[in-house]
């Protein structure tokens, strides 16, 4: 019951944080008018409720963000060179990573980041399998996707790690005997 | 004169960030463009269109920020870059899903496609 309250208070103060950080003052004027709308907007359009998991952990939740940024900036400067720079010859690839979670939340914050990242777009989701179909740019050859999924599996890992429920927390620990020999390789 | 105004010849070092800032904005935008041009089919010019202004936006609001620290002023760029990335992924997952569905991509390009047989 409490998880649900919480579950239903999150977006919703989420609403009214948007409408302040708009306005980009805290006067009562705002935060009434925010309540208001956030209600409004809340009846209107009625989504189902997210399960969060109940967990997070800041310090993480702050790795992953920094991580991000830097994963943005380097993978921009890459594609822009692609872009700009000569001797452009175009080899892709569409690759599928399963995924070790079993939250919707946390496999959408992984395609969310992933898509962000330059060079990588989630072409499709598999919710049953916890698959992400990816496509990705500038793909040389066959020999680059095991790192390429890697990488994907180590945002995952971030997330997990910063907001994943205990039972994420222990399939990314059983799943790690494998990861950890790649760790350990690169 | 404060910490931020000390340089050479007049020219402080917040003038030296929004200079940077505003450069590396204006650089995405143009690599953007030319990957528009030059990127053979959908799900590559995807890439292009969608990816180097998440860079682009951050610098520019970043650059907004620097030249006009105020409490307002921050707290919507942090609003901007927050919803841009939200968003921004999203569109590119439906276009890009689109594309593949309707096979408007070039298989002759594709090192491997281990999404065949799965949409």
């Amino acid at each position: 019951m409490i998880a649900r309250i919480v579950s239903g208070l999150v977006p919703f103060l989420g609403l009214v944080l948007i409408w302040v950080l708009i306005w980009g003052q805290v006067t009562w004027l705002a935060l009434v008018t925010g309540v208001a709308l956030a209600l409004l907007v809340s009846a209107t359009f009625y989504l189902p409720a997210v399960r969060l998991s109940g967990r997070i952990n800041l310090w993480f939740g702050l790795l992953f963000v920094l991580r991000l940024l830097g994963d943005i900036v380097l993978a921009s400067l890459q594609i822009a060179w692609i872009a700009i720079g000569p001797g452009y010859k175009p080899s892709n690839a569409v690759i599928a990573v399963p995924l070790r979670t079993r939250s919707d939340l946390i496999m959408t914050f992984t395609a969310e980041a992933v898509s962000l990242v330059p060079g990588s777009i989630v072409l499709d989701i598999d919710r049953e399998a916890s698959t992400l179909y990816l496509h990705a740019l500038n793909v040389k050859s066959v020999e680059e996707i095991p790192a390429l999924k890697q990488k994907v599996l180590d945002t995952e890992r971030r997330l997990i790690r910063a907001a994943g429920s205990a039972d994420d927390l222990a399939r990314l620990s059983e799943g790690r005997v494998a990861a950890a020999e790649e760790e350990g390789a690169s | 004169m404060s910490a931020l105004e000390w340089g050479f010849d007049g020219i402080g070092v917040r003038d030296v960030v929004t200079g940077v800032l505003v450069l590396v904005s204006a650089l995405m935008c143009f690599a953007a463009g030319v990957g528009l041009l030059r990127f053979p089919d959908v799900l590559s010019r995807l890439h292009a269109a969608t990816k180097p202004q998440i860079l682009g936006v951050i610098a520019i609001v970043a650059d907004v920020a620097v030249s006009n620290p105020s409490l307002a002023t921050i707290t919507l760029a942090v609003a901007i870059v927050f919803f841009q990335s939200l968003t921004a992924p999203v569109s590119a997952h439906m276009v890009g899903r689109a594309a593949y569905r309707t096979g408007h991509f070039r298989t002759d390009i594709l090192v491997t496609d281990e999404f065949r047989g799965h949409d």
